[in-house]
């Protein structure tokens, strides 16, 4: 068993060997410009990024031509957002999303508040962490031009409803982008059954390299874009730049995997969490699941940890590589905005460990992390005099505390 | 974040963790920070007759460097009289400890702990008087 154990594949994925073996080749002897027409290694480059663009669009049920390369899901937000809003600045300023979007979205939105003059509405969620439709029909105006709405959420690993919201979306006549980094290749996804206009891909989530995404634009009703990098006109215009024929080709075969292999890998990693789930709780008492535990990838499973600190917690497991919602493993000295936007109390914020399962995880690592975590915090419940307290009857959330 | 090894071996092997009975008039407690902030740190002492910390005990909710701080502030304390005590300031322990800026606030956590401990103390024996 190699150590340290990696649990944290919503952070990112080691790319599959097939996929660099499929990859190798267009780095050297096949190195042409895709865009290149007059010769046969721009031939041979452009169709490579042609059958790539057909292994992306199979796997969100698109037409080939609808997919657009970019560097990564958070261009492709960026691209989605921003591009929309300003092509149809003239039929309205207003756009929705989610408190518990990704940064990439959120951000994108606030540039668009502070530079652009549009106004955005950010929904907040449901304790579960999912959007409450009836909300976010209310919120709709006849300003309204776009919605913006993850399929799956990075942190705590929630499926938002899509087809409801594309039906909500569609029969509002609002666009609905939906950034899909963490759920393509994990969770069926079809753009027209789900009334997706835009939606973003990254393949370093999927078993893929880095660097490299894709957005998926509807051209049935067509969905126009203002582009954000001008150049040459690559990809119909909507984002200049020499295609990277590796890293495309290594997109398109880690989307093919993933869907080859989608139904399999969604069982195997169910009951691996499921293990590592009930092998923990057996074993601990005031451990809560952050976010619903149905409506969720197979990959995730993200737990608060009562009186026990997540930083100090990690530094325990440090033979486990995982995440925390603590404020300690941030810059920001803030725990979660996730967490707290689905009413998660500061102090279990503080306390939650995201663990992100994968390809390679085994049934003998969970068994291992299962060991390791309930080991760790009864050592920092016993150092913890929050705990103590519990013991003593006393609840520290009903203790009136100075502060610092 | 990675850790310097003077914060890992306190963290891993703690100094002082316990309690002390909070009812005897000699134990002074002071329970500082909250949980909200992420960490919370109660710091016992036992004072003797000639007023020598000759005891002192932690426990702590909070990161590495939280748990460090207050391990190594009950090694400094006991075999010092309490203006002894009084005079550590957050800045040794930070530097002590190779703390990081964003750290910092353990440190001063930890020195409010002492002086909260110190406080509690001499309310008790005031209210003996
Ligand atoms: C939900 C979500 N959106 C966007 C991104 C950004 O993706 P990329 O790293 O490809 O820019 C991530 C990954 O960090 C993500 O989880």
């Amino acid at each position: 068993m190699k150590l340290p154990i990696y649990l944290d594949y919503q952070a990112t994925t080691p790319v599959d060997p097939r996929v660099l073996t499929a990859m190798l080749p267009w780095f050297t002897e096949k190195f042409g410009n895709p865009a290149s027409r007059s010769h046969p290694y721009g031939w041979e480059a452009e169709q490579a990024v042609e059958t790539a663009r057909e292994q992306v669009a199979a796997l969100i049920g698109a037409d080939p031509r609808e997919i657009v390369f970019t560097s990564g899901a958070t261009e492709s937000d960026n691209l989605a957002i921003t591009g929309v809003a300003r092509f149809n600045r003239a039929r309205g300023d207003h756009i929705i999303t989610l408190v518990t979007e990704h940064k990439a979205v959120l951000d994108t939105c606030r540039h668009l508040e502070a530079d652009e003059g549009f106004r955005v509405t950010y929904l907040p969620v449901e304790p579960s962490g999912l959007v409450d439709l009836q909300r976010l029909a209310a919120a709709i105006t006849d300003q309204t031009i776009l919605v913006s709405i993850m399929a799956v959420n990075n942190e705590v690993g929630v499926i938002q409803p899509l087809a409801e919201i594309g039906a909500l979306c569609r029969a509002r006549k609002v666009y609905f982008h939906c950034d899909a980094a963490q759920g393509v290749g994990k969770i069926p996804l079809d753009v027209d059954k789900m009334n997706i206009d835009l939606l973003s891909i990254s393949a370093h989530k999927i078993y893929g390299p880095k660097g490299i995404g894709a957005l998926y634009v509807r051209r049935r009703p067509r969905v126009r874009l203002k582009a954000l990098i001008h150049g040459g006109g690559h990809e119909r215009g909507m984002r200049s730049g020499t295609l990277s024929t590796p890293l495309i080709v290594g997109l398109g075969a880690a989307c093919a995997f993933s869907q080859q292999e989608m139904p399999a890998e969604s069982r195997r990693l169910l009951a691996l969490r499921q293990r590592l789930y009930e092998g923990i709780t057996a074993r601990l008492t005031h451990v809560g699941v952050n976010g619903d535990l149905e409506q969720r990838v197979p990959g995730n499973l993200n737990l608060s940890f009562g009186y026990v600190e997540g930083e100090s917690l990690m530094m325990a497991i440090k033979d486990v590589a995982v995440s925390s919602g603590s404020a300690c493993t941030s810059a920001s000295l803030e725990p979660s905005y996730v967490l707290r936007a689905m009413g998660v109390g500061e102090e279990m914020a503080h306390t939650s460990i995201r663990f992100g399962l994968g390809r390679q995880t085994t049934d003998e690592e969970v068994k291992f992390v299962i060991d390791k975590v309930v080991t760790a915090v009864e050592k920092l419940r016993d150092m913890s005099p929050l705990w103590d307290m519990v013991q003593e009857g006393i609840d520290p959330s009903t203790v009136q505390w100075s502060g610092h | 974040m990675s850790y310097n090894d003077k914060v890992l071996d306190h963290y891993e092997n703690p100094r002082n963790v316990g309690v002390l009975d909070k009812n005897d008039d000699r134990v002074g407690t002071g329970m500082v920070g909250a949980p909200a902030c992420g960490d919370v740190m109660r710091l016992q002492i036992r004072v003797n007759d000639q007023g020598v910390i000759d005891d002192a005990k932690f426990k702590t909710f909070g990161c590495g460097s939280a748990i460090a701080s207050s391990s190594l502030v009950t090694e400094w304390i006991k075999g010092k009289t309490l203006d002894e005590a009084l005079a550590i300031k957050n800045t040794q322990v930070a530097e002590e400890l190779a703390l990081p800026p964003v750290k910092i606030h353990c440190s001063v956590l930890a020195e409010d702990a002492i002086k909260s401990a110190i406080q509690d103390y001499r309310r008790k024996q005031q209210a003996k008087e």
